[in-house]
């Protein structure tokens, strides 16, 4: 355990040498949120509330999605794709730990120091400038938590599974940018998954990608009672035990076709 | 001319290697399309809760993101110079570069093309087809040269902005992530301005121009007159900020001293 500890604690370090990506990083995620934030609010018009959500809900949701897909975003399948395809993975397969385990210890170390050296304070920032509504019920914050850590959970799971893709395929940057192309969009946070037609929305219900934005978000905004909330949390919850199983199954024959080409 | 045969050369050379990973060329082919259709859905999904955008209609903003599309398809085949700074700089690779007797912008625009990225502008006519024919517009004999210059112009504004953030790199050894910002910027330009405060409007106007990609000369062809200045200011912008641009170079260049290995 103490080695996966060191890990985070590694990933954390490397992260602060890296001053000024921090700083633009803030700056690009209020452009965007100031971008939806205009788009949102000319989309309202004069209305009071599209599906339930008010304006000031909407650009809140916008904010938190933002600021949350900083904690739940990482590299590691890139990072994957270039380990295998450079052959060190090799070494990395001998050393004495999980290596699918380790990747998820550098992601959720990338995403602690995100959390509070960048969506903390990128948040008040972005609460000075914008109209935002914050909860003052401790059940809410209760939820959020929850619901953000096994968002992490999902998104990170569907990273490695991109990630082991490499083994099968040559080159696999095509891949991985559709994967966050798609995850954008389907995950809700671009737009709130209730916003879709309803046939989309039944679609969107069977598969994992609103537990990576759209149920942190709306957890946050209050747009979901406590009961809905409970409900979507038990979800997020159940896909990352599924997403285990397809995870394993590469995992095995990928270490097989490994061992082939290195033979 | 020498210029031309050298293009064209670095042409065939890029297919030749491209037809080679077949399937790579499929898939980055893929996830292009798949980007333009999320915007797609984006601006569907919204307006099945409005009917206007700041005054503008569906079919309008469908319209401006087809058009973008074009010289932003340009843009990105001809411009991949994100990474200048790590090939060029930090890796030195610009000494190799300036040995050469062509100018060594033109040479990095040839070598790090990625013309798979043209297929973009196809999505875009296409899309721009289908608004404009639900909008009930019509084409007259001017309009495909005004199109063409537009989207030359537009493309120059991009290829201009990008060339001048790489030129940082000549000034600065701080690894700066400022191109990928711009490319969220960039998408400011896709909707009405008048949608945003004054002062965004007037960054996208004359600061980084990026509403000279989008809006403003499509307004052009939706026969929005109240735009027409703006739209006929494109190709002048495009120079003025190419022109701007390729000046930084040019002393960026003169300051540049290697990698020192």
């Amino acid at each position: 355990m103490d080695k996966y500890i060191e890990m985070i604690r590694i990933r954390f370090l490397m992260m602060l040498a890296y001053r000024t990506n921090y700083y633009t990083g803030i700056l690009i995620y209020s452009i965007n949120i100031g971008a939806y934030y205009f788009l949102w609010s000319a989309i309202y018009g004069e209305k009071d509330a599209i599906e339930g959500m008010s304006v000031i809900q909407m650009s809140t949701y916008v904010a938190v999605a933002w600021m949350a897909r900083a904690f739940y975003f990482n590299n590691i399948d890139r990072e994957m794709a270039a380990e295998i395809k450079e052959g060190k993975v090799a070494v990395e397969l001998i050393r004495p730990y999980n290596y699918l385990g380790m990747k998820t210890m550098q992601g959720l170390g990338e995403g602690i120091f995100r959390l509070f050296f960048f969506s903390v304070p990128g948040m008040v920032i972005v609460s000075f400038i914008f109209p935002l509504q914050f909860s003052a019920d401790w059940t809410t914050w209760i939820f959020f938590v929850l619901s953000i850590l096994l968002s992490f959970l999902i998104n990170t799971q569907i990273n490695l599974l991109t990630g082991i893709t490499t083994f099968f395929l040559f080159n696999n940057t095509g891949l991985i940018r559709a994967k966050r192309v798609v995850i954008d969009l389907f995950s809700g946070l671009l737009i709130p998954i209730s916003f879709f037609p309803l046939w989309a929305q039944d679609i969107l219900r069977f598969l994992p990608f609103q537990g990576i934005s759209y149920v942190p978000s709306m957890i946050f905004t209050n747009s979901f009672s406590n009961n809905e909330a409970v409900q979507a949390i038990v979800m997020q919850g159940v896909w990352v035990i599924i997403l285990i199983i397809p995870i394993q199954v590469l995992w095995i024959i990928a270490k097989k076709q490994l061992i082939i080409q290195g033979g | 001319m020498f210029y031309i045969t050298i293009f064209f050369q670095y042409v065939a050379q890029y297919m030749k290697t491209r037809m080679q990973y077949r399937a790579d060329l499929f898939v980055e082919i893929f996830s292009d399309l798949l980007f333009q259709a999320v915007n797609l859905i984006f601006i569907l999904v919204v307006f099945g809760h409005t009917n206007l955008l700041g005054g503008w209609t569906r079919d309008e903003i469908i319209f401006i993101y087809g058009f973008f599309l074009v010289p932003y398809a340009l843009f990105s085949s001809f411009f991949n110079i994100w990474d200048f700074n790590e090939r060029y700089i930090v890796k030195g690779e610009l000494d190799r570069v300036l040995t050469r007797p062509i100018h060594s912008l033109f040479q990095i625009v040839l070598e790090r093309m990625e013309l798979e990225s043209l297929f973009g502008a196809v999505t875009g006519i296409a899309v721009m087809i289908y608004a404009g024919n639900s909008l009930g517009l019509e084409i007259s004999w001017t309009d495909p040269f005004l199109f063409f210059l537009f989207v030359i112009g537009g493309m120059l504004v991009y290829g201009g902005i990008f060339v001048m953030i790489a030129c940082i790199s000549f000034w600065a050894d701080a690894r700066t992530s400022i191109m990928p910002m711009m490319y969220n910027i960039g998408n400011y330009g896709r909707y009405p301005v008048d949608i945003y405060n004054s002062v965004i409007r007037f960054v996208l106007t004359w600061v980084l121009p990026f509403a000279f990609v989008g809006v403003y000369p499509a307004s052009y062809f939706l026969g929005k007159e109240e735009w027409f200045l703006y739209s006929f200011l494109t190709p002048v912008i495009g120079i003025v900020f190419f022109g701007i641009s390729i000046l930084t170079w040019n002393s960026g260049v003169k300051r540049y001293r290697g990698a020192g290995n």
